[in-house]
């Protein structure tokens, strides 16, 4: 629980008000306006990294790029909503359109707080980027919303397939108990038991959940091959430890997941632990390209040694989209014009190749394996096969 | 599954431990001038700060910056203690619990600014890290030196109290304050030193605890419930509750996750519920 303002009532009809009006006029741009990009992140609170890598990465990419898109100055408008509180975000995204009118929405850290600010984006019809929440059925809530991060189920089949291919018959599974978490769970179950493989046991932990150990002394005790696990950023430190320290690498299991838990954030302060974990993902800092090379650089230069992680890319990829959009759409486009620009999108990220599927407003891009290894004395998630133009599986 | 079941209490009691050694001071205060101080739990987040900052700036080793880790909150409570606690001790428990809580919430915002909002890491020395084998179980040995530590702060705790002038001053004030200060005893003052005493320990707590429960800045208000649960089903101001209390809360909350995890986290506020209508006034409390 982090420090909440509840509305008043006044500002709730306001914002309603506001919002059904904004839907009526669908505000028309001027080219001389600034173009404003509303971008909602938990910045404080237990999610708060997630906040500041994608802020670092809009910023950088502006930094990079010019703040001025086809005529128009473009004006990032930051807001913290705690990363807990649906209603928050929700009250954030009204404001934003209605006070600051905004052209764009985006951010939103975690599933709930997207699903909460998607009628908003509906009915003041802006468009609606989604950098970082991951759960796969966010698009459908609202025809606005475009995803520039990933999704679980697109990340996790693969490392289902691998895991068949090599000799992982038994898993265990340990997701945390939330959207995303059951999104993983059900994918990999699906997959791996279509593939042959047996699910011994599928444990859910809750979202604020202070101590790992019991689940993982549970796994262990089920004597899998392999245990999949999915935590959200932030908690792979926590379930890491625990594996190393309840010896279950010495007692043959593997840790398999996606790279939620390997954090290129926090894969430094992990250490030695995290070596040999197989994880599949659609990034990784250590990815080998000129453009990553460039990226990471730039934005461990601008971050005092900061190295992005996922986040970061949906944030950076993000602001690549809108600007796009707005050269093609021309700078009056309304919210629909927008999003119809951002549709089909196709571009090199420093991800990897990756475009915006025109039917569902997803990503599709390459998905990695990617083992932990240490280079040059530092763990780094090292990429050693693909599988290219991943789908969200729907 | 009997391996199974000496593990889970081991687990238990090392995690109890933990909470003991952090809410031990909480207990004693709240017994002692009948203060809600939500804002314990940013004491012990304060040592778990000490400790890493010594360890990853200034490489000091694991067990050298545990004692900084008893003395900077230690200080911080008593200084705190003198300047603002104390001017609300007569105030109702509404404006104690808001302004503690107010407490918190600046803590955990200063704590975001200056160490930012991740989790720390903790280096352990190499002897304190993996399993042991005993009597062909796998024990933790962080575990097992935690519990050494709880046993060992028991006894010293135990004997202060029992055993010297200071502990009769405290017992004294905890029973009857007005009688005690009637008597001649500076309760006013016996009470700063237990605060830092108790703020000391939830350091000392809340340092042991970073590999265990992590640290980050949300500590306070994450713990916090927990904190409470073992002064409410302990009884507030005794040190043997406390102790029991907060075993039996380890020890449930770590065989609820480990048997039943589709219902773990729910156990111990079942608990809660179950014993505070058993025993309104804590398992030991004296106060109806």
């Amino acid at each position: 629980m982090t420090h909440r303002f509840f509305p008043t009532r006044r500002r709730v009809l306001q914002g309603i008000a506001g919002v059904a009006a904004a839907g009526i006029l669908a505000t028309p741009a001027f080219a001389a306006d600034p173009l404003k990009i509303g971008l909602i992140l938990p910045l404080t609170g237990p999610f708060a990294s997630t906040g500041k890598q994608i802020e670092a990465a809009c910023r950088l990419y502006i930094a990079k790029n010019g703040d001025t898109v086809a005529g128009r100055k473009v004006e990032l408008i930051v807001k913290d909503d705690t990363g807990l509180a649906p209603e928050t975000t929700k009250r954030i995204a009204q404001e934003l359109v209605v006070q600051d009118k905004v052209t764009v929405l985006a951010g939103f850290g975690l599933t709930p707080l997207a699903l909460a600010a998607a009628p908003v984006a509906t009915e003041a019809k802006v468009p609606m980027i989604v950098m970082a929440a991951a759960t796969g059925m966010i698009p459908t809530r609202s025809p606005f919303i475009v995803r520039t991060g990933f999704t679980l189920p697109q990340v996790t089949a693969p490392i289902a397939e691998w895991a068949l291919k090599n000799k992982i018959k038994r898993v265990v599974t340990m997701v945390t108990d939330y959207g995303p978490g059951l999104d993983a769970e059900k994918t990999f179950v699906t997959v791996f038991k279509a593939g042959g493989g047996e699910i011994v046991e599928s444990i859910k932990t809750p979202l604020r959940n202070p101590d790992y150990a019991p689940f993982l002394q549970r796994a262990k005790d089920a004597k899998p091959d392999a245990l999949f696990v999915f935590v959200p950023s932030g908690e792979g430190l926590a379930v890491m430890k625990q594996f190393d320290e309840r010896g279950l690498k010495q007692a043959g299991i593997r840790l398999i997941g996606t790279g939620d838990v390997t954090d290129d954030d926090l894969l430094e302060s992990m250490g030695a632990p995290a070596v040999g974990i197989i994880t599949s993902f659609h990034y990784s800092a250590a990815h080998d390209s000129p453009e990553n090379k460039a990226y990471v650089d730039a934005f461990m230069k601008a971050n005092n040694g900061m190295r992005p992680n996922f986040h970061s890319l949906g944030g950076y990829d993000g602001m690549h989209l809108i600007y796009e959009a707005v050269k093609k759409a021309g700078p009056d486009a309304t919210g629909e014009q927008l999003v119809e620009a951002m549709k089909g999108q196709k571009w090199v990220s420093p991800r990897g190749p990756m475009s915006i599927d025109p039917a569902t407003r997803q990503t599709v891009q390459n998905v990695y394996l990617r083992e932990v290894k240490m280079v040059n004395g530092k763990p780094w998630n090292v990429e050693f096969d693909k599988f290219e133009n991943v789908k969200d599986p729907g | 599954m009997i391996g199974n079941l000496i593990g889970v209490l081991f687990d238990g009691i090392a995690y109890g431990s933990l909470l003991f050694v952090i809410s031990i001071g909480l207990s004693v205060t709240m017994g002692m001038m009948n203060f809600v101080n939500l804002a314990h739990g940013a004491f012990a987040m304060l040592g778990g700060y000490a400790c890493v900052m010594l360890m990853t700036r200034a490489g000091v080793p694991f067990l050298a910056t545990l004692p900084v880790a008893f003395l900077v909150p230690a200080i911080a409570g008593i200084v705190l203690e003198r300047t603002l606690y104390q001017r609300l001790y007569k105030a109702s428990h509404l404006d104690q619990v808001m302004f503690s809580i107010g407490l918190v919430f600046m803590s955990v915002a200063a704590a975001t600014w200056f160490f930012g909002p991740s989790q720390q890491p903790v280096r352990l020395p190499d002897w304190l890290r993996g399993q042991v084998h005993l009597l062909g179980l796998d024990l933790g040995a962080y575990r097992l030196f935690l519990i050494g530590v709880v046993i060992a702060i028991t006894i010293v705790l135990t004997l202060l109290l029992v055993k010297t002038r200071f502990g009769a001053l405290v017992r004294a004030s905890v029973d009857n304050a007005v009688a005690a200060a009637g008597l001649g005893i500076d309760v006013n003052r016996v009470f700063g030193v237990t605060f830092a005493l108790g703020s000391g320990l939830a350091g000392l707590g809340g340092g042991l605890g970073i590999d265990v429960l992590g640290l980050d800045p949300t500590f306070p208000l994450k713990y916090m419930v927990y904190f409470l649960l073992v002064v409410a089903i302990g009884g507030a101001g005794t040190i043997k509750g406390g102790l029991v209390a907060a075993m039996i809360l380890g020890v449930c909350d770590v065989a609820g996750k480990y048997y039943v995890p589709q219902i773990g986290s729910f156990i111990i506020y079942f608990l809660m519920v179950a014993l505070m209508i058993l025993f309104p006034a804590g398992l030991y409390g004296r106060r109806a």
